[in-house]
């Protein structure tokens, strides 16, 4: 048994922050993640970050990743548990993280869940066969363990995900033969991502959708359709794409499970994602012990899950006990409204006042 | 438009513009930077103070009186929405981040692309420049072309032959 003061799940940019303010403050942490690299979704990325010049704006994902990652392994009071998935919280403050043939159990006073979120999926004609993944997946196979799993891609949504998909696939010679959207413009890109994409030749196909891959054994061809106002196909619109992978980037769901087996209530509120643990901005949750940094609280991007990791971290250290700069934490807190001082963060600002309104107050 | 598929217009490019006179001068810094991103990169990466941002989530408005065209900025802008220009008579110089392998060679000719990828004229290749970012290990290429002064404000891209 591993007995700590707090247990961080989940090793991207909010797991990490949140383990180090803790670490900093003098509290010992246990931080768990199910793959064997941290960085979670930063280590996929290529591109230079946007955000604040003199906070890592203009680094690579990749390279955001490496730096936070070294911070947290020389980090005397930060233990890891790499490759190991939790799979049990009780309410006396156990969990039990494991692998496929082993399990380890944790005593923690406080654990602060950064489990982020998962790729959503949709139904066509033959979804399951070979070919068809998630954009994550394309990313992790092709940046993590440098395989190719094809070399034409479609491309199913045009949110940050998508494009960025699209513009990486380029980078690393695949071709694009078009995202597609059934909106009838941007799913939510930065209009500098799609416009990045699009001048390098990769079309933005909107007002259509996929119906259906159709191939011997794996995806040789994907059929879309363009729809009406009213999302309904129009007939006679076919297209037939020639492509060997159709990666899907159609929306993220935060991962609540963990908070639903820790007695944490969860709500639905879809400008975050689907189910949420009902928490604050620092981080609390229903249950005293347990505390949550996005996109597990809410689908949004790398610079607030930092700035809410480190809060929820902080915010845990402080009710150990341990001492934490009350002034920093309302620096992190101003810096937060400031980077969602803008119309991309209309949605998650509205989703966060309606789950820390009315009823589910 | 950008609301549809994130590209500015012809109307929207022109509010960015400097003027002719320093356009002929010699290469200026010219953004197409039109949402309310919290980023702010291309301010502290110039080394003249020449652009300016009056929060977090504004555009950037660039002195282009100030601006020498040392590409600075372009390296360092993560949306690749920075471009130089400069404009020497019959013929217009477009310097464009490029982050692909395969780099073009000074002296090359290739495709000149527009904002949708379609080709609308031939452009050689002048300057191929790495350049750091603001984050030294982030380096970017800067692909200088030469086009007919036609086709300044169309060019942002470009295709090898």
């Amino acid at each position: 048994m591993i007995e700590v003061d707090v247990l961080v799940v989940g090793g991207g940019p909010a797991g990490m922050n949140a383990a180090l303010a803790v670490a900093d403050a003098g509290a010992t942490v246990l931080l768990v993640d199910r793959f064997y690299k941290l960085g979670g979704q930063l280590v996929k990325q290529t591109h230079k970050f946007f955000g604040w010049a003199d906070r890592g704006a203009g680094t690579r994902g990749f390279h955001l990743a490496e730096d936070l990652a070294q911070k947290v392994k020389s980090h005397p009071n930060i233990r890891l548990l790499m490759g190991h998935e939790l799979i049990g919280a009780y309410a006396d403050g156990t969990y039990i993280a494991a692998t496929w043939d082993a399990h380890v159990k944790i005593k923690a006073k406080k654990a602060i869940m950064c489990t982020g979120a998962a790729e959503r999926m949709i139904t066509f004609e033959n979804n399951d066969l070979p070919g068809v993944m998630g954009a994550g997946a394309v990313q992790t196979l092709m940046n993590e363990y440098g395989v190719m799993p094809g070399q034409r891609y479609l491309i199913v949504g045009s949110g940050n995900v998508g494009v960025i998909l699209a513009y990486q696939l380029l980078q690393a010679g695949a071709q694009v033969d078009a995202i597609v959207d059934v909106l009838p413009k941007l799913g939510g890109a930065y209009w500098v991502h799609a416009a990045k994409v699009q001048r390098l030749g990769v079309p933005l196909l909107l007002r259509r959708t996929i119906t259906g891959v159709y191939g011997d054994g794996r995806v040789e061809k994907a059929v879309t359709v363009a729809v009406d106002e009213r999302f309904e196909p129009v007939p006679g619109t076919e297209m037939e794409h020639h492509v060997d992978v159709v990666a899907l980037a159609v929306g993220l769901m935060p991962l609540a499970d963990v908070f639903q087996a820790a007695g944490v209530k969860t709500v639905y509120v879809p400008e975050l994602g689907g189910f949420v643990p009902w928490h604050d901005e620092l981080g609390h949750t229903t249950c005293p012990d347990i505390y949550v940094a996005e996109d597990a609280g809410g689908i949004e991007e790398a610079t607030t899950a930092s700035l809410g990791g480190t809060l929820a971290g902080l915010t845990a250290a402080k009710e150990l006990g341990y001492p934490v700069d009350e002034k920093a934490v309302e620096q992190y807190l101003k810096s937060l409204e400031s980077f969602r001082d803008s119309s991309l963060s209309q949605k998650v600002k509205e989703g966060l006042n309606k789950l820390r309104s009315g009823e589910h107050a | 438009m950008l609301e549809i598929d994130g590209f500015p217009t012809i109307e929207d490019v022109r509010t960015t513009l400097p003027s002719e006179e320093r356009l002929a001068r010699g290469p200026v810094a010219v953004h197409e930077c039109f949402q309310d991103i919290p980023c702010n990169p291309c301010v502290a990466s110039c080394p003249v103070g020449a652009i300016s941002m009056e929060k977090l989530t504004s555009q950037p408005i660039i002195d282009h009186d100030r601006c020498t065209g040392c590409g600075s900025c372009v390296s360092a802008c993560p949306g690749l929405a920075i471009f130089l220009l400069w404009k020497k008579g019959e013929k217009a110089q477009v310097t464009i981040p490029y982050e692909m392998l395969n780099a073009p060679t000074p002296g090359e000719t290739v495709e000149g692309l527009d904002r949708y990828g379609r080709p609308v004229c031939e452009a050689s290749v002048v300057r191929v420049v790495r350049m750091p970012s603001l984050d030294k290990r982030s380096k970017t290429m800067l692909v200088t072309l030469e086009v007919d002064a036609a086709y300044m404000l169309d060019v942002r891209s470009f295709r090898k032959g």
